[in-house]
């Protein structure tokens, strides 16, 4: 992400999310399940930890958008799940705009969690672990992989 | 006009070690992943690959590299902290920062040209006890702990040729360093045992409409209304029901910044200034290193003109856990 670029912290307005409640959810996580595997196929994800997300249920939840995903992670492949049955494990809840700041690594996450903008619930020890192993993902490494952004 | 002390910054994963050397910092600490450190979080850390390639790109940039073993070996498991030791030497290290006593005696006796810093964990608090491990040990720097004021640790300097690092910025705790145990009384675990202070898999937060609660292995630390700032889940920083009234009995979710004090902590002799915050994203290191670098830059040509300028006090402020912030001991009138 280009040093210039900065994303500012938003909320978008609430009826957004009244309209996005209404969508179809499984585009969200076909989408993020889709970006966590090409991840995996680079090599990006530490194996020792993977492990650790064996048939653990997650949910992202974005307030401000209506939009959630929930996915886990089995046989090698995180997978997405679109009725799940039972409360997830751990479960992520945040603006869009603490999202992107996120994955930008323009924001910290315990800053935002400090700050309440971002809420963790469940399973606390596996979302240190996620939060760890975003952390240690070299993200130029990454732009370099993705054909892309390689030109 | 003193030299400028080292920017001792955090590195909790190589992205986080790169933030750091890149921003500006003199030297990184870091840790394996495992408890003979007292950052031992589920994924954070350093294995020897990843040691390997953030040592090479410290040093290639003139940088140093500080590797704390800062737990105290636990009962039959000395070799595990011998292991790391010789590991730490093997992969050239600046330097080992240590808190255990033995481990002082087997770093010196085995590794006898590593240079070796004492570790705040070892809660040396005077000159005496500073010069002792210097005698025996040949420590070359102290971390003093936080509980002193800016006069003593002038006192300290005074009275030593050991160097001496002092916390700059970053997450306070009750300031017992080595010696707390207030996250075992709760959970059974603490840093000196484990090398984590209130682990993760104790910790529960509890979501209702308009609060939400901490919990620490069942026990009820705090409760936030949705418009108030959070901190770690540490007994330390609870609110507790003392004699009828609920408040932070033992010590407020806050941030030490002595931004304020730099010029005093440069012209007493500081050969060093540490960040806390290895369990931090590399977002954070690079945010605090930045702020650093450029308010010790600022100072390079005298304090006559040096001001706080407000960008870096609110950015640090952003980053400080329950988003307030603290000059800590340093200032304080009384001892």
């Amino acid at each position: 992400m280009s040093a210039q670029f900065t994303i500012p912290k938003f909320k978008l307005p609430g009826f957004i999310a009244s309209i996005g409640q209404k969508l179809p959810q499984w585009p969200h996580a076909l989408a993020l399940v889709a970006g966590l595997n090409a991840a995996l196929k680079m090599k990006l994800l530490p194996e020792s930890e993977l492990d650790a997300l064996a048939d653990k249920l997650f949910r992202v939840r974005i307030l401000d958008t209506g939009g959630e995903a929930t996915y886990t992670y089995r046989n090698g492949l995180f997978r997405p799940v679109f009725r799940p049955e039972r409360e997830p494990d751990l479960a992520f809840a945040a603006n869009l705009s603490a999202y992107l700041q996120m994955l930008a690594r323009q924001e910290d996450p315990d800053t935002l969690f400090f700050n309440r903008e971002l809420e963790i619930t469940g399973d606390t020890e596996l979302g240190l672990i996620v939060k760890n192993m975003l952390d240690a993902i070299e993200w130029p490494q990454l732009s370099a992989k993705l054909p892309l952004l390689r030109h | 006009m003193s030299p400028l002390p080292d920017l001792v910054c955090p590195a909790g994963s190589l992205p986080a070690l790169k933030a750091a050397v890149d921003n500006g910092a003199d030297a990184v600490y870091l840790g394996y992943k495992n408890d003979t450190n007292a950052r031992n979080f589920a994924g954070l850390n350093f294995d020897a690959k990843a040691m390997a390639e953030g040592i090479r790109y410290a040093q290639a940039k003139g940088r140093e590299v500080l590797m704390a073993i800062n737990t105290f070996p636990q009962a039959g498991r000395s070799a595990d902290w011998h292991k790391a030791v010789d590991g730490a030497v093997d992969q050239g290290v600046d330097a080992i920062i240590l808190a255990d006593i033995g481990l002082l005696d087997y770093a010196r006796n085995k590794h006898p040209q590593q240079r070796l810093h004492l570790s705040v964990q070892g809660s040396a608090t005077s000159y005496e006890a500073i010069n002792f491990c210097q005698r025996e040990f040949g420590v070359h720097r102290a971390v003093l702990p936080r509980v002193l004021t800016l006069a003593q640790v002038e006192h300290v300097i005074k009275n030593t040729t050991v160097e001496i690092e002092v916390f700059g910025f970053g997450s306070l705790c009750v300031m017992n360093e080595g010696r707390c145990w207030l996250s075992s009384y709760a959970c059974g675990e603490s840093p000196n045992t484990v090398g984590a202070c209130s682990p993760a898999k104790y910790v529960k937060w509890d979501k209702k409409p308009g609060t939400m609660e901490t919990r620490l292995n069942g026990i009820l630390i705090d409760r936030f209304g949705d418009d108030e700032p959070a901190g770690y889940p540490t007994l330390c920083k609870g609110r507790f029901e003392v004699q009828g009234e609920t408040y932070y009995a033992l010590e407020e979710p806050t941030s030490l910044n002595v931004l304020e004090l730099l010029p005093e902590i440069i012209k007493i002799g500081v050969k060093a200034i540490k960040v806390e915050g290895r369990q931090r994203s590399p977002t954070y290191v690079a945010q605090v290193t930045r702020t650093l670098r450029a308010a010790l830059d600022s100072l390079r040509n005298g304090s006559e003109r040096f001001h706080v300028k407000p960008a870096w006090q609110a950015e640090l402020a952003k980053v400080s856990e329950g988003s307030q912030a603290t000059l800590g001991a340093y200032n304080r009138p009384w001892r």
